[in-house]
C-alpha cells in the first residue's frame, strides 16, 4: 500500500466512525483478544452497561458465528486464498448507536441456507422472535462445534432491529456475505 | 460426593456446586466457543447428586451475559435439575439480573416458559 493510502484509510476508518476494525484469520485466541480489546474501549466510552452488554453480547455472538462456520479453505476462481478462515469485523459507533459489521466468503450453497435463515428471522417480529428462539432451544439439537442454531436469532433479537445483509457473487460457486447489525 | 467449585475466567463462569447444602451457583459469564466441554462435567455431577439429592435445591444463577452454545448447555443443566423432582426434591431456581437489563431477564423467562421448575426473579443493582 503506498504512503498516500495509509492516510485515505485512516480518513475512510474516521470518517465512518469505525472504533474497531480487524481483517484475518479468525481463530480462537483471536476471539478472546479482541473481546477483550473492546470491553477496555467501551470502558471509556460514556455509555449505559445496558447498551454495552448489548452491543459486546453481539459482537461475542457475530465472531462465534464466522469462527464455527468459515470456510477451511476456499478456492476462488481457481486460485486458492492466500489466508483461509479470515474474515473482516468492524465496529461502528455513530450517533444512531452501534453497528457491527462483518464480512466473509461463504460457498454458494451455504449462502442460500443461510439467506433463507435470516429471510425468515426478519419477518417475524419480537415476541414471534422469541417463540422462534424457544422452538429452537427446546428442539435443535447441538452440533460437534457445540452450535445450536440460535446466533442469528439471538442477535436479532439483542439487536432489536432488522439484519442487514448481502450476498456478491463472487464466482460460480462463491459468494461474499456482508453483515450490519443495528444496536440503537 | 465432591463439590465443584471454580474460578470465573474470562469465558467461563465461576462454579460452586456445594452437595451438601444442596445450592448450586453459576456466576459471571459464559461464552465459550464450545460449551460442551465445559458444561459436561457440571451435568454429570448433577446427574450423580440426584441419587441422593437434598429435600430442597436451590440454584442460584448469577450471569452477566452467556452465547447461545451455552444456551443449550444451560437448557440441559436445568433438564437434569427438574428430574430431580421425580425423587420427591424440590428444586428451586434463582435467577439475577441486573437492573435494566431487559436481554437477561428475558433469558430467564425463556427458560420458565420450557422448564417447569419455580423460577424467583431476582433484579440487582450489580451481580
Amino acid at each position: 500500500m503506498s504512503l498516500k493510502r495509509i492516510f485515505k484509510l485512516y480518513r475512510t476508518m474516521e470518517m465512518e466512525d469505525i472504533i474497531l476494525s480487524f481483517n484475518g484469520i479468525v481463530t480462537a485466541d483471536f476471539l478472546a483478544s479482541v473481546l477483550h480489546l473492546m470491553e477496555t474501549k467501551m470502558q471509556s466510552l460514556d455509555e449505559t452497561s445496558k447498551r454495552k452488554k448489548k452491543v459486546f453480547n453481539v459482537l461475542v455472538e457475530c465472531i462465534q458465528n464466522l469462527y464455527h462456520h468459515i470456510d477451511d479453505d476456499i478456492s476462488l476462481q481457481g486460485k486458492t486464498k492466500k489466508e483461509p478462515r479470515t474474515a473482516l469485523i468492524m465496529v461502528v459507533k455513530n450517533e444512531q448507536g452501534f453497528l457491527i459489521q462483518t464480512g466473509n466468503y461463504i460457498e454458494r450453497e451455504l449462502a442460500l441456507e443461510l439467506e433463507e435463515r435470516l429471510i425468515k428471522i426478519n419477518s417475524l417480529d419480537k415476541e414471534q422472535l422469541r417463540d422462534y428462539y424457544q422452538s429452537v432451544l427446546c428442539n435443535g439439537t447441538v452440533s460437534d462445534k457445540g452450535t445450536a442454531g440460535l446466533g442469528m436469532i439471538d442477535i436479532a433479537r439483542k439487536s432489536g432491529n432488522k439484519l442487514e445483509y448481502e450476498f456478491l457473487d463472487i464466482d460460480e460457486n462463491h459468494c461474499f456475505f456482508s453483515l450490519n447489525v443495528k444496536i440503537d | 460426593m465432591e463439590n465443584i467449585l471454580r474460578e470465573g475466567s474470562a469465558k467461563t463462569p465461576a462454579v460452586n456446586f456445594d452437595s451438601a447444602s444442596g445450592v448450586l451457583e453459576l456466576k459471571g459469564r459464559s461464552i465459550p466457543e464450545n460449551s460442551v466441554e465445559f458444561y459436561k462435567p457440571l451435568n454429570d455431577w448433577i446427574e450423580n447428586y440426584g441419587a441422593n439429592p437434598k429435600d430442597k435445591t436451590i440454584v442460584d444463577i448469577k450471569l452477566e451475559y452467556f452465547n447461545t452454545s451455552s444456551s443449550k448447555c444451560i437448557l440441559d443443566l436445568f433438564k437434569k435439575l427438574e428430574s430431580l423432582k421425580t425423587k420427591g426434591a424440590e428444586v428451586l431456581v434463582n435467577w439475577y439480573y441486573e437492573e435494566d437489563d431487559e436481554d437477561m431477564e428475558e433469558a430467564g423467562e425463556d427458560y420458565q416458559a420450557i422448564i417447569k421448575l419455580p423460577f424467583n426473579m431476582i433484579e440487582v443493582e450489580e451481580i
